[in-house]
């Protein structure tokens, strides 16, 4: 998956995200941890997507909750890490 | 008592968290289990434990993978736990196969080291019964992810003495952890309620009564549950939850612990919950 189309990021971590759990849409910036729509062990489910859908190696530094508290902070991580300003 | 090396007897997902709940703590561990196989998985699954801690834990303590592994001995010999200072056993939830590994491990470990018995439903004095040292044997019931959980329920046995409890509850000092302290029946309290709870939501979903977001959605957003029965039985496994209700089953011969066909044809199916991916609900990326 490339990691260079802000949208095409957008919209495969939402499909992953809603085919998750049960809610019919999301808002991109809704907080999926504290708006209780997940539990904090999802996170680890996001992040092993994210690793293995961008093929990207997460160090100890990007483990941090606020990077996937949203579609919009976890796209915007995809983007960080692979060296692009996250608009 | 320092408790330099803990001997952890099983290495399926309770054992592991209880190993990744040590190394964390810097307390050394002894994994024993049946196969080399099942012992590599565990090593994978403790290193990713103590990788995500940052994700999931502002206060849990922070280990380099490095330094997990020189906590770690992974061993398919019981003898290696000779020198341990603490036992905690999480082997399969069936008699017929704890009892021999207590037998086993009583000639091991020295009398004055004590046992604690991770078990969902099976008696600690049943357990107990099956060493020479009874007083020394105490039940404690984990739960899942056992290093994110502050708090554990403690069973005493029959015979378990009060130095006994008192070991235990300077070993979960050490791991921040709060205990319950009840006494001793099949299931003790939680798994004696929760079970009911998770085998009676499979059959409402068995009987099309709602779906499985549904059920758990009405546990969550009415009562307030951090997780509804379904989830809690993937996370547990459906295959644990399965042995537990039937040792329930078999305990008190009440006819309301019988377990609902639908989980045991998902166990048969090989959809065993969070750790095969799929269950009550699909578990995307998991699998």
């Amino acid at each position: 998956m490339s990691t260079a189309d802000p949208n095409g990021i957008k919209h495969t971590i939402r499909s992953f995200i809603l085919s998750s759990i049960a809610v019919p849409d999301l808002d991109d910036d809704a907080n999926l941890f504290e708006s209780g729509i997940v539990n904090s062990l999802f996170a680890v489910q996001l992040m092993t997507f994210i690793e293995k859908t961008f093929a990207m190696e997460m160090g100890r530094d990007d483990l941090d909750i606020e990077n996937f508290k949203s579609l919009n902070a976890t796209t915007a991580f995809v983007l960080r890490k692979n060296g692009r300003p996250s608009g | 008592m320092q408790f330099k090396q803990i001997g952890v007897l099983g290495a399926g997902n309770i054992g592991s968290g209880v190993v990744t709940d040590l190394v964390l703590h810097g307390i050394s561990a002894v994994v024993v289990d049946i196969s080399q196989d099942i012992l590599k998985r565990a090593q994978a699954a403790v290193l990713n434990n103590v990788r995500c801690v940052p994700l999931l834990s502002k206060t849990l303590p922070r280990v380099t993978p490095e330094d997990a592994l020189q906590r770690m001995v992974f061993t398919t010999d019981l003898q290696d736990v000779a020198s341990c200072d603490f036992i905690i056993e999480n082997v399969t939830e069936d008699w017929h196969v704890k009892k021999p590994v207590y037998e086993q491990l009583d000639r091991v470990a020295p009398r004055e080291v004590c046992f604690g018995a991770n078990t969902s439903c099976i008696p600690i004095t049943q357990i107990a019964s099956a060493t020479g040292r009874p007083a020394n044997v105490v039940g404690i019931h984990l739960m899942n992810p056992v290093h994110l959980k502050p708090t554990v329920e403690v069973i005493r046995g029959f015979h378990t003495s009060d130095g006994t409890v008192d070991t235990l509850l300077r070993l979960f000092a050490v791991l921040g952890k709060e205990a319950i302290i009840v006494q001793d029946m099949p299931g003790f309290v939680s798994n004696r309620i929760s079970h009911l709870f998770m085998n009676e939501a499979a059959f409402v979903l068995q009987d099309n009564v709602a779906t499985a977001e549904q059920i758990d959605s009405i546990f969550k957003k009415c009562f307030g549950h951090k997780m509804g029965p379904l989830e809690t039985a993937d996370l547990i496994g459906l295959d644990t939850v399965m042995r537990s209700l039937d040792v329930l089953y078999e305990s008190f011969r009440d006819p309301k612990y019988r377990c609902c066909p639908l989980l045991r044809k998902l166990v048969h199916a090989g959809h065993l919950g969070r750790k095969t991916g799929r269950g009550f609900h699909a578990y995307p990326g998991l699998e």
